[in-house]
């Protein structure tokens, strides 16, 4: 099919496009950029007036509950939410029931992808065999039957030897670790940041240094091994420090922040909202602040969803007993432009943050605006806005702690690999 | 803040009594002088007023407890209310049943209380969003959140005591990491406007940003004890020595435990408080415990008093609607 995307802004600036020019698809390439292409016919014409034209979105990290949570949501459901926001491109965890640690479990997700085709669908494959933390799972054989990186999801490894003997092999196998640092000693079944809020509600606490003293030590691990490691979801201003020494000193890490952890603080929690209910939690405001310079001075470079969405039960109990997590997805681009709205970052910084950079991290040659390049892409109505309320959300979870929130921009449009998936009427 | 959209009715009077933060110092004191009208009831020859006859008030304790337990039940009783004890940590739960389902089957029984005990923090504030309109909830003990009637007997005991709360000095020795106790009780202290609030611990056992309430950190019991008119002690819980919180017994008592010499750098007149069971050796020597400087035996009675001043009140009903009724 041929796609004539007329009148938009074209906004790439990875590639330092920002111009009023129209963009051309076929098949499911990019195929042409101002200029039309010879012989071009287009069979599906966009009014792309006043709209900006970007690059299809990457998530780092939903979860789409397939296999194992189907009580929670579905592919059809959170793939069409994610279209909603503009994204065509996820990466899920693996702490799926069953765990990703065997090619049978990647080979069903796969499925599940080609059958939904709304998003392409990125699996991180078991960085131990259960997310036990004990014994390397099968990573050179996750990774040939499709697995994009390895990681052990949320679940610890507490074996220090163990941590490092996974580098390792991961790195033998070209692979890269998604990390997500929390020492579960320090932890201590916390619920909160530890800090006023915790003190007050005298909800069980999480210190700062949950985060940190796992940060550290992976990263002395990571100088060790030289494995390429992205820590995902980090929450605090002490953690973004870490990372940008680490890059100093040229190892080779990157790092990502959670949608939440960029607007909302401990506070927020307030009278025990579960939907504020967060791993990582949500922490303090200069921890918000540190996350947002992390953005800004490069040592953050992608942005995800974390996206969670729960059953109506997993949010209805006692603070501590609810299940963490928020949904998330259909709101990640409208949140960001929302930063860039109250000029906490930039636009030309936000927008690679949800596409080329997240692309470089997980090596994939998508986020781009470029002739040749696959045709995923997002058209976004600056000016119009998208409201967050409970009855409006297509994700079958219901536990978005932006409810009642008013966010700028709306995405009309979503175009992957040449096919329109999503438009707003 | 906290709890008050949730704890007060359109008029401003109590519905539901989760916490003592956040609540005015003029609503404090009406529980108390409610509290005060109510204590003569016990010594009467029929120990019962009628203000609650007819309604049913259930004790939904999701963890064991029997003095605080007791005390409610005998404060409903001399109230005329009808009580169920439901101990749901060994029946409802164990069979699977949820939190919300369990409610639903006492709504449908026609309660019209629901005194609630639970180890989680925000237990009682999320039974509240829960409930139907006309269920009241007192919070009996919410993890280590508040134990607002515990907190308001002991103010009570201090008013009996000291008169006013403006010049006073207190300190809150122990546990403060854990406790729902002194959470609300400095809250409850502050709003009443004592002149200062202290706690007094090692590190290990004061929570973070701990200031934020309005408190003074000790971590030297004498420095902590300088001047005060009021030592409020903690239950120190036998299962803490076993983590990492501290060594032993004998190096916590030793530090922190109250003894008569200690007491001498209190105010002479100061007295001295717990909330009970004592550990006696541990955080409380037997010879302060038992001295004249002791309140503890008053507090227990004022806690039957304390209760059924707030069922009444979040009942909609006051110890001067007593003799009308009667």
């Amino acid at each position: 099919m041929n796609i004539h995307i007329k009148g938009g802004r074209l906004f790439d600036p990875t590639n330092k496009l920002d111009a009023k020019q129209d963009l051309f698809i076929a098949d499911d390439k990019i195929v042409g950029i101002k200029k039309k292409p010879g012989g071009f016919d287009s069979d599906v014409e966009i009014d792309a007036k006043d709209k900006i034209v970007i690059p299809g979105l990457i998530d780092l990290c939903a979860r789409l509950r397939e296999p194992g949570f189907e009580y929670k949501a579905t592919f059809e459901t959170e793939c069409y939410a994610a279209n909603s926001s503009g994204i065509t491109s996820i990466c899920c965890p693996p702490d799926t029931k069953p765990v990703i640690d065997t090619t049978a479990v990647v080979d069903l997700i796969q499925q599940r992808a080609s059958e939904t085709k709304r998003t392409n669908v990125f699996p991180l494959g078991a960085l131990t065999l259960g997310l036990q933390g004990e014994q390397l799972a099968e990573m050179n054989t996750l990774k040939q039957a499709g697995c994009i990186g390895v990681s052990n999801a949320l679940a610890p490894i507490e074996n220090t030897e163990v941590l490092r003997r996974a580098f390792e092999y991961a790195r033998s196998c070209d692979l890269t670790v998604f990390f997500y640092a929390e020492d579960t000693s320090l932890r201590n079944n916390g619920v909160a940041h530890e800090g006023q809020l915790s003190t007050r509600l005298g909800l069980p606490p999480i210190p700062e240094t949950a985060e940190t003293v796992a940060l550290s030590r992976a990263l002395l691990l990571v100088e060790q091994t030289n494995v390429k490691t992205h820590f995902c979801r980090l929450s605090t201003a002490r953690g973004v420090k870490l990372i940008q020494e680490a890059q100093a000193k040229d190892l080779p890490v990157t790092a990502d922040v959670a949608i939440c952890n960029l607007h909302l603080t401990e506070m927020d929690i307030a009278d025990y909202n579960s939907d504020c209910h967060l791993q990582p939690p949500l922490r303090s405001e200069r921890d918000r602040q540190g996350l947002i310079n992390g953005i800004n001075d490069g040592v953050i470079t992608a942005v995800c969803s974390d996206h969670q969405p729960h059953d109506v039960d997993a949010k209805s109990a006692p603070f501590s007993l609810t299940e963490p997590g928020a949904s998330t997805i259909e709101h990640l681009l409208p949140l960001l432009l929302h930063l860039v709205d109250r000029k906490e970052i930039k636009l030309e910084k936000a927008i690679p943050l949800l596409t080329s950079q997240p692309a470089n991290i997980l090596g994939i040659d998508k986020g781009r605006i470029e002739i040749d390049k696959d045709a995923d892409i997002c058209i976004v109505d600056l000016d119009k806005s998208t409201n967050v309320e409970q009855d409006n959300l297509h994700s079958a979870g219901k536990n978005s702690p932006f409810k009642g929130w008013e966010l700028p921009g709306q995405v009309s449009h979503t175009i992957l690999n040449g096919e329109v998936v999503f438009t707003r009427e | 803040m906290t709890g008050n959209t949730i704890q007060l009715d359109n008029n401003g009077n109590l519905k539901h009594f989760l916490t003592t933060e956040g609540l005015s110092q003029s609503l404090l004191q009406k529980i108390l002088d409610h509290a005060e009208s109510f204590a003569t009831v016990g010594d009467r020859p029929v120990k019962k007023v009628p203000l609650l006859r007819g309604k049913t008030i259930a004790n939904l304790f999701f963890e064991p407890s029997t003095r605080t337990r007791t005390t409610f039940e005998l404060a409903a009783k001399r109230l005329s209310a009808d009580i169920l004890n439901l101990n749901i940590s060994t029946s409802a739960t164990s069979k699977g049943e949820s939190l919300s389902d369990t409610l639903q089957t006492l709504e449908a029984m026609h309660c019209d209380m629901f005194v609630v005990r639970h180890a989680n923090s925000g237990a009682a504030h999320y039974i509240a969003t829960q409930v139907a309109p006309h269920i009241s909830v007192i919070n009996a003990g919410d993890g280590r959140h508040a134990h607002p009637t515990q907190a308001m007997l002991d103010m009570f005991t201090i008013r009996r005591h000291k008169k006013e709360f403006e010049n006073l000095r207190v300190a809150i020795v122990g546990d403060v990491l854990h406790s729902r106790v002194a959470r609300s009780e400095i809250h409850a202290l502050n709003t009443l406007g004592v002149l200062e609030t202290r706690i007094v611990a090692p590190h290990t056992l004061i929570p973070k940003e701990v200031e934020s309430l309005g408190v003074h950190v000790h971590h030297d019991m004498d420095e902590g004890l300088e001047g005060v008119d009021v030592v409020m002690m903690l239950r120190l819980q036998r299962e803490r020595m076993r983590g990492a919180l501290l060594p032993s017994e004998f190096e916590y008592f030793q530090r922190y435990g109250l003894t008569g010499k200690r007491l001498e750098k209190a105010k002479p007149d100061a007295i001295v408080m717990h909330p009970g069971p004592i550990n006696r050796g541990v955080e409380i020597d037997s010879s302060v415990a038992d001295s004249e400087r002791s309140v503890i035996l008053q507090q227990v009675s004022h806690g039957i008093a304390v209760r059924m001043a707030v069922m009444a009140m979040t009942m909609g009903r006051s110890g001067d609607d007593m003799e009308e009724n009667e």
